[in-house]
C-alpha cells in the first residue's frame, strides 16, 4: 500500500491529492497528519494524476505532508448479530466501552439495489399501538414512513412509542418465535446529546436496548460523518432482516441534518446546485437510503424505516420533506397546533398517508371494517375542520344540525382517537371500536363510505352502547 | 467485487478511463459516435457516449460505478443504444436499458443487482410457432407481415420486414418461407434483395420507428374512470399529463390506467419511482383480468421497472426504451398506451447528468434542452398510419411531480405546452380522500370535440350535453362555495342551496370512484352516462318540487337519493339505476 505526501489542495472537508496509480471510485482512505491523528476519507472524483477526497472528520489538522494512504477497497461495515445491545458511533466503532466486535461479514456499505422482481410486496400490518396511525395510516413491514415535524415537536416521543409499542398481532400466538424476531436500529445524525440521551434513557428503560443497535452522530461530531451513517444502519439492518431473520425497525433522526451535510459537500466541491442549493443527486441519493426498506422473496426477515426530519420553517414544499415525500409510502405529519393543544401524539391525520394501507388491512388482517372505517373518518374529519373555520365567521347557531354535527366529531376525533397519550397502547379493535363510538354521532345515512352491513353490526344506535367515549371522558 | 462476464462483442479501437465521478466517466482515446454503447472498466459496465471533446470522451454510465479506477480500459461497441425488439416482450420486466430483471436475478443469484451482468431483452433460444402471412411469390414492402406467432394468449406478435430493408416504396418478392417451430434469431422468410427477416429486430432507442402519416385520433382510450371517460377523456393516440404532489394519487391514476384502458398493449414505465409499487404491479397484473376478454393482464403487458435507487442514467434510458417498444407494437397495427410514472424523475435524471457535465444550466438547474427532449418524447404518440398500411396507436400519459405541487415549474410547464390532456391531481382532495383526486376546476381535454362524434354513436345521442351539464353545475358549485364561505350555507336562497345538494351528488356519487372495490374501480361509459342522467333526474324532479313549494330542507332529506351513492358498487346497475330513477321522482313528487 502505497503512502503519498501529496496534497496539493484542502477546501472545506475536501482534500486534493496526486497520485500515480489508479484510484479507485469511492475507495477508502486514511489521512495521517503531522500530529499523528489518523482521518478517514472517500474518493469523490477520481482522475487520472489526481483524487478529491472528502474527509469524514472534517480537514482541521490536515497540512500538505500529511500523508495519504488508499486502503483499496470501498467502505465496508463489519456485521455480526453480536452488535444488537450495542452503541457506535457514526462510522461503526463502538463507544460503549464493551467487548470488541468480531464481525461474521464486512459489507459494502453503499448496498446495491434489490431488483424489484426479488421484492415481496409488504402487506403485513405492524400495530403500533397509535390510533392515529393504526386506524387511519396503518404501517406495514417492510414499508417505508417518515414523520415530518418541525423544529420543538414530540417526534422523538412518537417515535420513541412506536419502537416500544410495535408488535404484528398474528405473531402473538405464532408459532415461527424463533425465525424471525424483532430489532431496532437506531441512528442518531446530528442530534443533541440532551435528545440522544432521552433515546437511551428509553432504550435502557423498557430493556429494548438490547434487542437494538444505536448508531451515534451526535450534533458536535463531523457532519461529513454523517453521509455515511445511515448507510452503515440500513447495512446492518439489511443483514439482519435477510440474513438473520430479524424483522428490523429503522430510525433515522434527523434526515435534515443528513441533507446539510450532502449540501456541504456539494458547495465545497463547487457543483452546480440545485434548489435551495441542495445538490441536484439529492434525490437519488435519499433513494439510495429509503429503497433500503422492504421485503425480499424468500426471506424471513424486513426493513421497515421511520425516518425522521424537522421541516425547516414547517413547509413541507421544502426540499427535504418533498423529495422525501415521493421517495418514501407515505408520511406522518406532526401538528404544531395540535401540539399546542396538547394532543399526545399531536398527530395531523388528514395530509398524513399510508401507501401500503389498503393491501395491508381488512378481513384476516385487520377487520373487515377497517378501511370503510377510515375512509369515513377522513371524510368527516376534513369536514369538521372546514366547518371550523365558517364557524368563526357565523357562529354555530347559524349552522345546520348536520354541520354542528360534523363540527363535534372532529373535536372529539382530536380528544378521543388522536389524544390517547405517549403510554397508552391501544390494540386495532380499541381503536377501531373508538372509531364507531366517534362515527355514531353522525346519522346513519351521513355514513356514504361505508357498506350498509357494516353500519348494520357495528353503529351504536343508543348512546348507551358508546361506553368507551363515556370512559374514557 | 464480483468478476466480470466476459462481453460478446470484438475489441475495436479500446480507450482508457481517465477519471470518475459518479455515473459519469471520460476515457481517453475512445474512437467513438455520439450515443454509442461502450462497457466500461474491468467490470465491463455499460455506458453510452455523450460527449466528445478532443480525444476525451465522456460516458454515462448505467450502474453503480464504486471501484471503477482510471486506467481501467474502456470498450466501444459501435452501435447505438439499442432495444431488442421480437416475440417476447410481452409479460416481461425490464429494468430501464431493457435487462429482464427475471433472468437478471437467476443470473446473479442474488435479489440485489449485482453489476457487469447482461443479458438479451428477449430470449433468444425460445422456439415460437411461426404461422406464415405470406407465401412465395407475393410481394412485400418495408414493415409488412410475413407471418404471425401466439406470443402471449391475448396478443398475436407480427413479424415484419424490417422497415430498414427496402426503400420507401419499393418491393421484392417472398423467395422462400414456411411454417414451424423458429427461434427468434432463426431466418422465416427470405427475399429476392437477400434479407433474411427473422422474428428479432433491434432498433435504437432515441429513434422514433418510421411511420407513413399521422392522423387526428377520434376514438377515446376508454379508461373505465368516471372522471376521464365522462370529463376529461384521452384518444387513442393521445398525449396526457397527470401532474401532483406526493400522495395525490398519480400512481394509483396510472395502475388504473393500466388496468382497464381500452388498449390492446399496455407499456408501463416506472421511471425513478418506489420499488415497493413496482413489486405490486409484477404481483398483481398477472392475477388480475383483462376486462377486454379475461385473460391475465400481463399477457398485454410490457414493464420497465428502472426504480428511483437503480443508476441513474438508465433511468434516463428507460422513458425511450419504453416508447420505442411501444412503437414496435404500433407498427403491427396494435393501439398501444404507454403510461410513464413518473416524467420528472427522467427529467431530474436529465438534470444530474446534465450537471456532472457541467453544462450551463437553464431553469431550476434543468438543462437547456429539456423542453425539446419533453417534445420529442411526447411526439413519438400518436394515431399512425404505418408504412405497411395498418393503423396503430400510441398513447402516451405521463406523471409529473413537480417540487411542493407547484404547476408553475419547469417539468409540468414544458409539458402542458405539449401534451392535450391535463389532470390536475390535488392535494386537498387527496387529504379528504376523494379519489380520484383529480380536480374538476383545472383539468381538461381537447380531444372533447373529436372524441363527442363517437360516444354519442356508441353510449347516448346526447353524452356532449349531459356532460356540460354536469360542469355547468359543478362551475355553478364553484362560485356558490365562495359565498358559503362567508356566510354560510342557510343564507343562501333554496334554489342555490338545492343546486349544492345536486353538486354534492356530482362530487361524490359521480367524480368519486373507489379504485379498491372490486365493483367500482371499472365503469364503463355506459354506467357512467346512466350515473349521471340519475342525478339529473334527481335533479329536474327536486326543481319541480321546489317550484311547486316544498321546502329545501324537505327535498334534501328524502330517502330515495341517498342511493346514488351506491350506483358505483352495483353490479347489474341498469335495474338498479331504473328502480332508483322511479323511487327519487315518486318521492318527490308526493311531496307536492
Amino acid at each position: 500500500m502505497k503512502e503519498y505526501q501529496t496534497i496539493t489542495e484542502i477546501s472545506g472537508p475536501l482534500v486534493y491529492a496526486e497520485v500515480d496509480e489508479a484510484i479507485g471510485y469511492d475507495e477508502i482512505v486514511e489521512i495521517e497528519t503531522a500530529q499523528g491523528e489518523t482521518l478517514r476519507g472517500q474518493v469523490l472524483e477520481s482522475s487520472e494524476g489526481v483524487v478529491a477526497i472528502q474527509v469524514f472528520e472534517g480537514t482541521s489538522g490536515i497540512d500538505q505532508n500529511a500523508s495519504v494512504r488508499f486502503l483499496g477497497e470501498t467502505m465496508k461495515m463489519p456485521v455480526t448479530e453480536d452488535l444488537l445491545g450495542r452503541v457506535l458511533d457514526g462510522s461503526g466503532r463502538p463507544i460503549d466501552d464493551g467487548p470488541e466486535i468480531v464481525p461474521e461479514e464486512r459489507q459494502d456499505i453503499v448496498g446495491a439495489a434489490i431488483n424489484p422482481y426479488s421484492r415481496e410486496y409488504p402487506e403485513e400490518f405492524i400495530e403500533t399501538g397509535v390510533s392515529a396511525i393504526d386506524g387511519m395510516n396503518t404501517l406495514v413491514r417492510g414499508q417505508k414512513l417518515p414523520i415530518f415535524s418541525s423544529s420543538g415537536q414530540p417526534h422523538s416521543e412518537l417515535a420513541m412509542q412506536i419502537a416500544r409499542q410495535a408488535s404484528v398481532p398474528e405473531e402473538e400466538e405464532g408459532d415461527d418465535e424463533e425465525g424471525s424476531e424483532f430489532a431496532v436500529i437506531f441512528g442518531a445524525m446530528g442530534i443533541t446529546q440532551e435528545e440522544a440521551n432521552e433515546f437511551m434513557e428509553d432504550f435502557e428503560r423498557t430493556g429494548a436496548l438490547e434487542r437494538s443497535v444505536v448508531f451515534m452522530n451526535l450534533a458536535d461530531d463531523p457532519a461529513v460523518e454523517r453521509t455515511v451513517t445511515p448507510r452503515m444502519v440500513l447495512t446492518t439492518a439489511e443483514y439482519l432482516a435477510f440474513e438473520k431473520d430479524y424483522h428490523v425497525l429503522v430510525i433515522l433522526t434527523d434526515m435534515t441534518n443528513y441533507c446539510e451535510a450532502l449540501r456541504e459537500i456539494g458547495a465545497a466541491r463547487e457543483e452546480v446546485p440545485g434548489r435551495r442549493g441542495y445538490p441536484g443527486y439529492m434525490y437519488t441519493d435519499l433513494a439510495q437510503l429509503y429503497e433500503r426498506a422492504g421485503r425480499i422473496q424468500g426471506r424471513e426477515g424486513s426493513v421497515t424505516q421511520i425516518p425522521i426530519l424537522t421541516m425547516p420553517g414547517d413547509d413541507d414544499t421544502h426540499p427535504i420533506p418533498d423529495l422525501t415525500g415521493y421517495i418514501t409510502e407515505g408520511q406522518i405529519y406532526v401538528d404544531p397546533d395540535l401540539n399546542s393543544q396538547g394532543l399526545q401524539p399531536p398527530i395531523n391525520v388528514l395530509p398524513s398517508l399510508s401507501r401500503l394501507m389498503d393491501d395491508g388491512i381488512g378481513e384476516g388482517l385487520t377487520r373487515e371494517d377497517h378501511a370503510d372505517v377510515k375512509d369515513q373518518m377522513f371524510a368527516a374529519y376534513a369536514e369538521g375542520e372546514d366547518l371550523r373555520d365558517l364557524v368563526n365567521i357565523v357562529g354555530r347557531e347559524a349552522l345546520s344540525e348536520l354541520d354542528n354535527k360534523y363540527l363535534d366529531f372532529a373535536d372529539a376525533f382530536e380528544s378521543e382517537f388522536v389524544d390517547q397519550g405517549f403510554d397508552q397502547n391501544r390494540d386495532i379493535e380499541e381503536t377501531l371500536e373508538i372509531g364507531w363510538d366517534l362515527l355514531s354521532m353522525l346519522p346513519k345515512d351521513a355514513l356514504n363510505r361505508i357498506d350498509e352491513e357494516f353500519i348494520e353490526e357495528y353503529y351504536r344506535e343508543d348512546d348507551s352502547e358508546r361506553e368507551v367515549v363515556e370512559a374514557a371522558d | 467485487m464480483s468478476k466480470a462476464e466476459s462481453t460478446e462483442t470484438t475489441p475495436s479501437e479500446d480507450g482508457v478511463i481517465q477519471s470518475v465521478s459518479g455515473p459519469v466517466v471520460s476515457a481517453r482515446d475512445l474512437d467513438a459516435r455520439m450515443n454509442d454503447v461502450v462497457y466500461v472498466g474491468d467490470e465491463g459496465l455499460m455506458g453510452e457516449v455523450i460527449e466528445i471533446e478532443g480525444d476525451i470522451t465522456t460516458i454515462q454510465v448505467y450502474e453503480e460505478t464504486s471501484g471503477v479506477a482510471p486506467g481501467e480500459p474502456v470498450e466501444n461497441t459501435g452501435e447505438p443504444l439499442s432495444v431488442d425488439l421480437g416475440p417476447g416482450m410481452l409479460d416481461a420486466i425490464y429494468d430501464g436499458v431493457q435487462r429482464p430483471l427475471d433472468v437478471l436475478e437467476g443470473k446473479m443469484g442474488s435479489p440485489y443487482l449485482d453489476r457487469g451482468v447482461d443479458a438479451p431483452g428477449i430470449d433468444l433460444e425460445k422456439e415460437w410457432e411461426f404461422e406464415p402471412a405470406v407465401e412465395v411469390g407475393d410481394e412485400v414492402g418495408r414493415g409488412d407481415v410475413v407471418g404471425v406467432v401466439e406470443e402471449t394468449v391475448t396478443i398475436d406478435h407480427k413479424v415484419m420486414v424490417p422497415p430498414d430493408a427496402l426503400e420507401e416504396d419499393e418491393t421484392t418478392e417472398v423467395t422462400a418461407i414456411e411454417a414451424g417451430s423458429f427461434d427468434v434469431t432463426e431466418t422465416v422468410a427470405e427475399l429476392a434483395n437477400g434479407t433474411e427477416v427473422s422474428m428479432h429486430q433491434e432498433w435504437p432507442v432515441r429513434e422514433a420507428r418510421p411511420s407513413a402519416n399521422k392522423k387526428t385520433p377520434r376514438t377515446p382510450l376508454v379508461s373505465g374512470q368516471r372522471i376521464l371517460d365522462g370529463l376529461f377523456p384521452i384518444a387513442k393516440g393521445g398525449t396526457a399529463a397527470i401532474p401532483g404532489p406526493f400522495g395525490s394519487g398519480k400512481t394509483v391514476t396510472q395502475h388504473q390506467l393500466a388496468k382497464y384502458a381500452d388498449a390492446d398493449i399496455i407499456v408501463y414505465v416506472g421511471c425513478g419511482e418506489r420499488g415497493n409499487e413496482m413489486t405490486e404491479v409484477i404481483e398483481d397484473f398477472p392475477e388480475l383480468e383483462d376486462p377486454a376478454n379475461g385473460n391475465p393482464l400481463m399477457a398485454r403487458t410490457s414493464l420497465i421497472a428502472n426504480t428511483s435507487n437503480m443508476p441513474v442514467a438508465a433511468r434516463e434510458s428507460c422513458i425511450y426504451t419504453g416508447i420505442t417498444i411501444a412503437e414496435y407494437y404500433r407498427d403491427m397495427g396494435y393501439d398501444v398506451a404507454l403510461m410513464a410514472d413518473s416524467t420528472s424523475r427522467w427529467a431530474e435524471a436529465m438534470r444530474e447528468i446534465s450537471s456532472r457535465l457541467e453544462e450551463m444550466p437553464g431553469e431550476e438547474g434543468y438543462p437547456a434542452y429539456l423542453a425539446a427532449r419533453l417534445a420529442q418524447f411526447y411526439e413519438r404518440a400518436g394515431y399512425f398510419e404505418n408504412v405497411n398500411g395498418t393503423e396503430g396507436s400510441v398513447s402516451a400519459i405521463g406523471a409529473v411531480s413537480p417540487p411542493g405541487g407547484d404547476f408553475s415549474e419547469p417539468v409540468t410547464q414544458n409539458t402542458l405546452r405539449i401534451v392535450k390532456t391535463f389532470w390536475a391531481l390535488d392535494a386537498d382532495l387527496a387529504e379528504r380522500r376523494h379519489f380520484p383526486s383529480i380536480n374538476w376546476n383545472e383539468s381538461y381535454s381537447l380531444y372533447k370535440d373529436q372524441l363527442d362524434p363517437w360516444f354519442e354513436d356508441e353510449v347516448a345521442d346526447d353524452w356532449s350535453e349531459k356532460r356540460q351539464w354536469a360542469v355547468d353545475v359543478l362551475d355553478e358549485e364553484t362560485e356558490l362555495q365562495e359565498i358559503v364561505q362567508l356566510v354560510g350555507k342557510d343564507a343562501l336562497p333554496d334554489d342555490q342551496q338545492l343546486t349544492l345538494e345536486v353538486a354534492r351528488y356530482l362530487r361524490e356519487a359521480y367524480l368519486q370512484q373507489n379504485a379498491f372495490h372490486p365493483v367500482d374501480t371499472y365503469c364503463p361509459p355506459e354506467k357512467t352516462y346512466l350515473m349521471l342522467t340519475t342525478i339529473e333526474t334527481f335533479n329536474d324532479e327536486a326543481f319541480d318540487a321546489l317550484e311547486a313549494g316544498v321546502p329545501v330542507e324537505e327535498i334534501v332529506d328524502t330517502e330515495a337519493a341517498p342511493r346514488i351513492n351506491r350506483i358505483g358498487v352495483q353490479e347489474d346497475y341498469e335495474e338498479y339505476v331504473e328502480e332508483l330513477k322511479a323511487d327519487i321522482a315518486e318521492e318527490l313528487r308526493s311531496l307536492y
